[in-house]
């Protein structure tokens, strides 16, 4: 098997005083072993909720509705909260936008990271220190004893981020969640660390799926990448295939509407805005922003169509020779 | 004559505490946050001049020395003929209604009891003659022309998403015609497709007003689209300034190199070298000497050592950099 995490159909509701949010709806992909998975999509397009529910960190008024989460064989969804535990932060980790909000401020940052040993792996205290200095090199943290002693408010942003990672890290999972780890960071700090998660996946073995709005990330460090708008994946498949050739027009309408260093092109905006996803309409979710809505995109919800091989598309408009879809 | 000049801009802010005490008593220069530390640099009439840098640069500094939101420790800065650093008083806040600026927050920015409306007419009432009946009509016209529509007029700023909110910022800086506008980081906390949208509207604006912008950002593409020349700043000096072409074509200091290296590109065929520097920016109270990028360039020879200043290596297109 090469899938470490298949997710089928994952649906996540919220209970508002102003009505059901359909956040996430019927979610399908899989994370390969070893493989960088890239989600992409506009602010309110279901990125992070998608992330939270894999970890069944949705809190009420969410929920998840249907679907299956299956990680390394076992459906997550079906576990109960004892078993969830045991799988939050020791197979599957995550690394969140701003890592100084996500760190203890009262602990040093060797503290936390050595915690993690003696709760997780029942090291004593000595060992834990010392394999803590060991995750502070790894994630390329210069003077490191003198670092594990300070609190995350001496640390640069770049340098929370890198022991954020280090503690994601500490207990070798198999597959790591890194919410927008680079938004917010300066430019070459960012490149620092989009760099780390890369050759850490490599070194480690770890699948990654990294949550970014830019397509410039997911360009340059995605294998696969999955597109999402309004709580639906509209496009997957290899990175290379879909900035080639997007099919769908909300891809492309994401790629045109990006600033450009590589070469002088003009910026066209996305036209519209996101939709509401309070009760949104059957049919295709971007439809009100196509270009090239048809009928059948306000009756109908396109089903994914295989496009190539590893590349799929949710769109009646697109122009893919009928092969079924997988799963 | 350039519609602004900055000469020899320098801003320290003092730690103060007991260490100033002991370096006073002690006889040396007392440490101070040296933000800005000598940036001069003109602006044309129409031009667009792009200040890009990382954190703690000191750009967000630059921007508040110009409209005097802070007082300069050293040098000038020159609006036309005249020298915005030794007015005070009525005569600077005169000056203002010509300067103005978007700051990087639109949400901390705008007074929440505030409608649109009210905010976009507050410049007016302090720089114009107009009657109230005049004034509603001028920010109606002006929240128009940023593409907000007449409903959302009286609303308050908790009742906008980000991206009105920024286009009421854009209202507010543009409504008494001023010649000039500082944008701070105006688009960096917008999505990607308000982003867009933000660039080629301030673009539209200048062209139709005839403004110049500076225009402050850490994002290089987005400096691309809107500058035609662009300063980058590294530990509170300018250490390249070219041609927005010709900076990207070639850039000439090692640094302006790593920031371009950096940018992720959004082609995954693309292979690009890289030019990686290592760790950290040093902290602006203690500055190396020489080259400030010395600790971290991988270029480094022991002639960085010495002091380097901006000179001309092409027409036009300055280097502070002893390599280049």
């Amino acid at each position: 098997m090469t899938d470490l995490l298949e997710v089928r159909d994952l649906t996540v509701h919220f209970d508002t005083e102003a009505g059901l949010v359909e956040a996430v709806d019927g979610v399908t992909f899989n994370v390969r072993s070893g493989e960088i998975l890239g989600v992409v999509g506009e602010s309110g397009s279901g990125k992070s909720v998608t992330a939270l529910a894999l970890l069944r960190l949705i809190r009420p008024p969410g929920r998840i509705v249907q679907g299956a989460v299956v990680f390394e064989g076992t459906d997550l969804v079906g576990l109960s909260e004892d078993e969830m535990r045991a799988v939050r932060g020791t197979r599957i980790a995550m690394v969140f936008q701003s890592p100084r909000t996500a760190l203890n401020p009262v602990l040093t940052v060797g503290r936390q990271i050595s915690r993690l040993f003696e709760l997780h792996q029942g090291a004593s205290r000595a060992e834990g220190r010392t394999r803590t200095i060991g995750m502070l090199k790894l994630v390329g943290i210069s003077e490191p004893e003198r670092r594990a002693r300070q609190y995350a408010h001496q640390l640069s942003g770049g340098m929370c981020q890198r022991v954020m990672i280090a503690m994601a890290l500490a207990t070798s999972p198999r597959l790591l969640l890194a919410d927008e780890p680079t938004t917010g960071l300066d430019v070459s700090i960012a490149a620092q660390i989009l760099e780390l998660l890369r050759d850490l996946g490599r070194r480690t073995g770890a699948s990654i799926l990294l949550i970014t709005h830019d397509l410039g990330v997911v360009a340059e460090v995605c294998d696969r990448v999955a597109v999402m708008h309004a709580g639906q994946i509209v496009e997957v498949g290899a990175v290379r295939a879909i900035f080639a050739r997007p099919l769908h027009p909300y891809t492309q309408a994401l790629v045109r509407s990006i600033p450009r260093i590589d070469r002088d092109v003009t910026m066209e905006p996305i036209p519209g805005i996101v939709p509401s996803l309070l009760a949104p309409p059957p049919g295709c979710r971007y439809a009100d922003r196509c270009p090239r809505v048809l009928d059948v995109c306000r009756r109908d919800r396109p089903a994914p169509r295989a496009a190539a091989p590893d590349h799929e598309v949710a769109c009646h408009a697109a122009e893919v020779e009928d092969a079924p879809a997988r799963g | 004559m350039p519609l602004l000049a900055v000469e020899g801009l320098v801003k320290h802010f003092p730690l103060g505490g007991p260490g100033e005490w002991l370096d006073r008593v002690r006889g040396h220069a007392p440490k101070a946050v040296r933000a800005v530390d000598g940036v001069s640099f003109a602006v044309e009439p129409g031009e667009t001049l792009g200040l890009v840098g990382e954190s703690g640069c000191g750009k967000s500094t630059v921007a508040r020395l110009i409209l005097r939101l802070v007082d300069p420790t050293g040098g000038h800065v020159r609006f036309g003929d005249v020298n915005l650093t030794a007015l005070a008083g009525e005569p600077l806040r005169r000056q203002r209604r010509n300067l103005q600026m978007v700051f990087q927050d639109p949400t901390a920015s705008l007074n929440p009891r505030l409608s649109v409306r009210r905010a976009v007419e507050e410049p007016l009432r302090r720089h114009s003659t107009l009657r109230a009946a005049e004034r509603r009509e001028r920010a109606a016209q002006v929240l128009a022309r940023v593409g907000l529509e007449r409903e959302l007029l009286d609303r308050y700023p908790h009742e906008l998403s980000g991206g009105q909110r920024q286009r009421v910022n854009i209202a507010r800086a543009i409504v008494t015609e001023p010649r000039f506008v500082v944008l701070d980081e105006p688009t960096s906390s917008l999505d990607v497709s308000l982003r867009a949208k933000a660039i080629l509207l301030l673009a539209e604006l200048r062209a139709t007003l005839g403004m110049s912008y500076l225009f402050i950002s850490h994002d290089l593409a987005t400096v691309k689209y809107l500058a035609g020349r662009v300063a980058v700043m590294y530990l509170g000096t300018i250490v390249e300034e070219a041609s927005t072409a010709e900076l990207f074509r070639q850039p000439r200091h090692p640094y302006t190199k790593a920031l371009l290296s950096a940018v992720p590109v959004p082609d995954p065929t693309v292979q690009r070298e890289r030019l990686v520097l290592r760790g950290e920016v040093p902290s602006p109270i203690d500055i190396p000497a020489g080259c400030r990028l010395r600790g971290r360039c991988p270029l480094a020879q022991p002639v960085c050592a010495e002091p380097v200043t901006l000179r001309e290596v092409a027409p036009r297109h300055r280097v502070a950099c002893h390599l280049a």
